[in-house]
Order: C-alpha cells, then sequence, then structure tokens
C-alpha cells in the first residue's frame, strides 16, 4: 500500500472565471480552497460550470486574465496539464484503444521513464489494489463498463499524481453497479490519501464521497460546504431543490408562524415578513390524526417505495406537498390528514434573488 | 375485419416473404455474374490461351520488360500512398481541428479534384511542368535552364498524388472528427508531450483510417491510366503496358495475363499491408 500512497497536493483557486471564445460564460470568477488529502465534489445540473472548473484546475483550460490555480501554494497557472502531475479520471474512461489493460496503466510511469521491472511492480499492485487481477493482457474492448472504470482509475493513480481529478466517473455505469463502484471508490480514496476533486450531477454520490461538496448552478458557486450543512441549512432555494426532496412554501409570516391554505405551521423565530419562502423535506413531515391537527390537508396521491411511501397532499400549502410515511401506514387517496412539522424542521429561505 | 387478420398468420404468407427476400438479392448476383465472375473467368482463361500457355502467367514475373514496368508500378504506387498519408494526414488533422476564416473553401478546393479523370489531372500536371510549364518558366527566368519533368516518372508520381491526396483528406477528416479528444487529455494527464501524444494515441487510433484510405491510393496508383497516357511518359507502367500490349500488339493472352497479375498482385500487397497494421495495431504501445 504505502508504494501508491500518494501525498496529496493543496489546490488554490483565485478568481478563475472562463468565457469562451464565442463569448459564452462558464464560470463566474470563483475562489476555492481545497485541503491536502480532502475529496471535494463539484456538484450541479449540466452546463453549471462544474466541468469548466475541473479541466482549469487540471490544466486543460486556461482561465480568463486575473485567475490563478496555485498547487501547493505554488502557481501553476501556466503550467501545461503534462507537468502538473495530476491524474485524471474520465466519464468516457479515454481508455487507449491500442494498448493491453496493463499498458494503460503503466503508461504514464513508461512516460515518466521508469525502469521496466519498478513498472511491472508498481502496475501489479494497482491491479490488486483495483480488483481486476487476471484481466492485465486483455484488450480495452474486451472489459465490462465497470472493468473500465477500476483501469481508467488504476491509470490515473499509477503516476502518485498529487491531485486526482474526477470527471463523473460512474455516469456511465447501470444502477446497481454505480452503487458498488461508489463504496469502494471511497475506501480507495480515503486509503490513498489523496486531494481528489470530483466532479458530478449525482447528488447521492456527493453526499457519499465528498468530505465536502460545492452546489453549482448557473456559472456559479451556489454553496460551500459538509454533505450535511448542504442538505439540513441550504442557502438558497436553488441549492435546496438540487439536494434532495424539498417543499418549498411561499406563504405570509405572522408572529413566527407561516399562515397556510391549511393551517398554521410555526417557525423557530418569531419574525413578521409579508412574502416568506421556506422549505421543508418529505421526511420531516408526520402524519397525524386529521381533527385538532394545526395544518390538515387531503391526500392526492399515494406511491409505495419499498422502505416508505411518497403521500403528496392538496390543500395544506399553497402547493402540494409531499410527505415520506412509513411503508405500513394506510392511506389512500381522499382521506383527509394532519401533519405535523417540528418548527426546527422549517428552513426559512432568502427570498427569489 | 378478425378474418383476415387470421389468414395472414398462415404458412403460404410466410413463404412468399421468404421469396421476396430472395427476389432482392437478384440484381446483386446478376450484377456479380455478368459484371464480376463471368468476365474475369474468361480473363483468365484468355490469359493462359497464349503460345506459352499457362506460362504466360509466369511471364510477368521473368520477362525483363514486363518485371521492370511491375517494379516500377509498385514502386511508384507504394511511393504516392506513403506521401499522400503523410500530406493528407497533417492537413486533414489541422482542417478538421481549426477553424479559421476560409475553412470551408479551402476544404472545397482541396476536394475539387474529386471529379477530374486522369487526363485531366496529367494535363494540370504539363501545365505546371511540361515544356511550356509554370515551373519551367520561372527556372528559366531565375536560373537561365528549363526545368522539365512532366514527362518523367516524377510528373507521373506528382499526378497520383494529385489525384488521391483529396480522397484520403475527406477519410482521414472524418476519422479525426470521430476521434475521442479525452484521449489526448488522458494521455497529456499522464505525462506525455505532444510528440508522444501523436505517436502513442492520435496515429494508433487513425490507423484503420491509414488502412483504408491507404489502400484506396494503392489501387488508384496501380491501375491509373489516364494520367500515365496523357503524360506519355518514357517511363512504363503496368495499365499502359497492358494498354500496348492489347491495342498495338493485338496480344491478348499477354495483357489479359498482365491484367489478371495487376489485379492478383495489387490484392495481395494490400492483403498483406492490413495484416501487418492489424498486428501493428494491437502490438503499439
Amino acid at each position: 500500500m504505502s508504494d501508491v500512497t500518494a501525498h496529496g497536493a493543496s489546490v488554490r483557486i483565485e478568481h478563475c472565471g472562463k468565457t469562451f471564445s464565442d463569448g459564452t460564460r462558464a464560470l463566474e470568477p470563483a475562489t476555492l480552497d481545497i485541503a491536502r488529502g480532502e475529496t471535494l465534489v463539484l456538484l450541479g445540473p449540466s452546463g453549471c460550470g462544474k466541468t469548466t472548473m475541473l479541466r482549469i484546475i487540471a490544466g486543460l483550460e486556461l482561465p480568463d486574465e486575473g485567475g490563478k490555480v496555485l498547487f501547493d501554494g505554488k502557481d501553476v497557472t501556466s503550467m501545461p496539464i503534462e507537468r502538473r502531475n495530476v491524474g485524471m479520471v474520465f466519464q468516457s474512461y479515454a481508455l487507449f484503444p491500442n494498448m493491453s489493460v496493463a499498458e494503460n496503466i503503466g503508461y504514464g510511469l513508461k512516460i515518466r521513464g521508469l525502469p521496466k521491472n519498478e513498472r511491472i511492480a508498481r502496475v501489479a499492485e494497482l491491479i490488486r489494489l483495483t480488483n481486476i487481477t487476471g484481466l492485465e493482457s486483455r484488450r480495452i474492448d474486451q472489459l465490462s463498463g465497470g472493468q473500465r472504470q477500476r483501469v481508467a482509475l488504476a491509470r490515473a493513480v499509477a503516476i502518485r499524481p498529487g491531485i486526482l481529478l474526477l470527471d463523473e466517473p460512474l455516469t456511465a455505469l447501470d444502477a446497481a453497479l454505480r452503487d458498488r463502484l461508489r463504496g469502494e471508490l471511497n475506501r480507495l480514496l480515503r486509503a490513498l490519501g489523496i486531494t481528489a476533486i470530483y466532479v458530478t450531477h449525482d447528488q447521492s454520490e456527493a453526499m457519499e464521497l465528498g468530505d465536502r461538496i460545492v452546489v453549482m448552478g448557473k456559472g456559479r458557486i451556489a454553496q460551500i460546504g459538509t454533505p450535511r450543512e448542504i442538505y439540513f441549512t441550504p442557502r438558497n432555494r436553488f441549492v435546496a431543490e438540487f439536494i434532495g426532496a424539498a417543499n418549498i412554501i411561499e406563504a405570509c409570516l405572522e408572529n413566527g408562524q407561516l399562515v397556510l391554505p391549511g393551517g398554521r405551521q410555526p417557525i423557530t423565530s418569531r419574525i413578521n415578513l409579508a412574502a416568506a419562502v421556506a422549505m421543508v423535506r418529505p421526511e420531516s413531515i408526520r402524519l397525524v390524526e386529521a381533527a385538532g391537527a394545526a395544518l390538515s390537508g387531503v391526500v392526492d396521491s399515494v406511491t409505495f417505495n419499498g422502505e416508505k411511501q411518497r403521500v403528496v397532499v392538496s390543500g395544506a400549502s399553497d402547493k402540494l406537498l409531499a410527505v415520506d410515511a412509513p411503508n405500513q401506514v394506510q392511506i389512500k387517496p381522499g382521506d383527509r390528514v394532519g401533519l405535523s412539522i417540528s418548527p426546527e424542521a422549517v428552513r426559512l429561505l432568502p427570498p427569489e434573488d | 375485419m378478425q378474418y383476415g387478420a387470421s389468414s395472414r398468420r398462415g404458412a403460404p404468407w410466410l413463404m412468399s416473404h421468404k421469396f421476396f427476400v430472395r427476389l432482392c438479392l437478384l440484381p446483386l448476383v446478376v450484377v456479380t455474374a455478368a459484371f464480376f465472375l463471368l468476365p474475369m473467368a474468361r480473363l483468365a482463361v484468355t490469359g493462359a490461351e497464349g503460345p506459352q500457355g499457362l506460362a504466360g502467367y509466369l511471364a510477368i514475373l521473368v520477362e525483363p520488360r514486363y518485371r521492370a514496368t511491375l517494379i516500377n508500378t509498385v514502386l511508384l504506387a507504394a511511393a504516392t500512398t506513403l506521401v499522400t498519408l503523410i500530406v493528407a494526414t497533417i492537413a486533414g488533422m489541422f482542417l478538421q481541428r481549426h477553424r479559421f476564416p476560409g475553412r470551408a473553401v479551402l476544404i472545397a478546393m482541396l476536394t475539387f479534384p474529386l471529379a477530374f479523370p486522369g487526363v485531366v489531372v496529367g494535363f494540370m500536371i504539363i501545365l505546371l511542368a511540361g515544356r511550356q510549364g509554370l515551373i519551367g518558366d520561372l527556372s528559366n527566368r531565375l536560373a537561365g535552364q528549363k526545368f522539365v519533368f512532366a514527362y518523367s516518372i516524377y510528373g507521373l508520381f506528382l499526378g497520383y498524388l494529385y489525384f488521391s491526396v483529396p480522397r484520403v483528406i475527406l477519410t482521414i477528416m472524418a476519422a479525426v472528427q470521430k476521434l475521442d479528444t479525452g484521449l489526448e487529455d488522458a494521455a497529456r494527464s499522464l505525462g506525455a508531450s505532444p510528440w508522444a501524444v501523436q505517436r502513442d494515441v492520435v496515429l494508433p487510433a487513425l490507423a484503420p483510417a491509414f488502412v483504408a484510405s491507404g489502400a484506396i491510393a494503392f489501387a488508384t496508383a496501380m491501375g491509373a491510366f489516364g494520367t500515365a497516357f496523357t503524360l506519355a511518359t518514357n517511363i512504363d507502367v503496368l495499365p499502359m503496358l497492358i494498354y500496348t500490349e492489347f491495342t498495338l500488339a493485338a496480344n491478348f493472352s499477354t495483357s489479359a495475363a498482365l491484367s489478371v497479375g495487376l489485379g492478383v498482385i495489387t490484392w495481395f500487397i494490400l492483403a498483406l499491408a492490413r495484416s501487418f497494421s492489424g498486428s501493428a495495431v494491437a502490438a503499439a504501445g
């Protein structure tokens, strides 16, 4: 293990924006610090600028005038990717079809002029580490998607990069395999102690892998925080809706209570606001007896998911309200239900900007 | 309605369906027989009907004049293929990867000669390097000597090049377009210099396109007649030899044998190149 343990570098990007030659602004100037050994996830819908940011860090794109990229405090902005010592895993894997599995993994070492016996030893270790023993001499087109993903990871890690950059590495795989590889990837990143920057549009992937998550939208950083911070205290409506399921309630706040069509819902602070925007997660809402409940509505639809059922209630809030109910509860559309929400579960969001 | 639907499931309909598929194959069978199998068979038989019989085929390799022509033709075709591939790869890669004003016009101009017959190509070579040609004119003014090479093997070579480059450029451009740029990014991230990226990643990935377009260039150069005929060079190439034997000497059997030989040799060299490049692709890196 010690042989492939990378010593991660810290990364800082300063005022890095990107405007393409046709005038499209892919990334607004952003500043971001990534600690040594940290796994940072860039999360956002497609076109949010996350891949552009990754490519700037990699050295595949130059930031606009005034932007700077620093590795371990050293300015690498004008250094081409081939001299930055970064490992990179692509969504398409980008494995060399003219080389075998072992040649792919050893390519970076060969380029660096590592003696053949050292190269063979390092490749063998990586093959063991990524669980692809027996595939060494296979051609790339003889591998399954999951195996290709492992080869791509082994190849990127083989050069002992200071920073590992992963661009949607699991997106091309089917759901079951994606879940399994996500766990494996997580263990490997921790074991290597490498600084990893991971781009994805999948929020559950981001939650599981990230020490911190950078939520991006429309070329801007919307919020930076740990998975818990992002989930429980989203800073705005975009983050709240992008991460997990969220009920957005637009209502008038009177003396610390949201005034809703189906009743009143207290929040933690006792303020007054004519047009408040609040968020409640479906799992924070409990179904109770309609009689005597502060907030009530009528069941619109019930979807059974196995581990839970998603109940959609109308008439309680300004819009339909999604509620997660235990899977054994007998409930059907048309039932009148009461809703119990603890004041702490209601998060006030800034009005639309 | 229901009655009609159930009768359709019957066996007669299935059989007629199979019959229909076979019927569709008929044009292919007719064309293959009429234009390929029968004339080729007749040609092969004619080749063996000369005074030497089957040994007429051997003469292609043994007779000094025939052999020299054969070697000339193969070398010329090989040189044409090689230079075409080099020129077309560099140009095709550049044209596919860069956007600049006038790009579309340039591509149109480059592919313009596609429709030209060999005669026109030969004519253009004469205009360029003939006795009254551009190059001769220029060298006469600069060095006081007319530089004329249109009627030599170099003129022929230039003509073949002019003929092949447009075809090959188009194939290479299509192949470059399909290339995953991620492969180049990946190689660079692993520390490969721009040269190493070309050597280890781009050129191996283009190998199938090289084989395909190189084969076309080679076969075209082997069989090109119009250019050679127009330039009326003092060097012989196989198609010219066949023409001479056929029309002037009325030597049907030899010209038939030479024709079959031209086909077989071209096919053999292409097969060789294909198998070699196939193993080279697998062993690269």
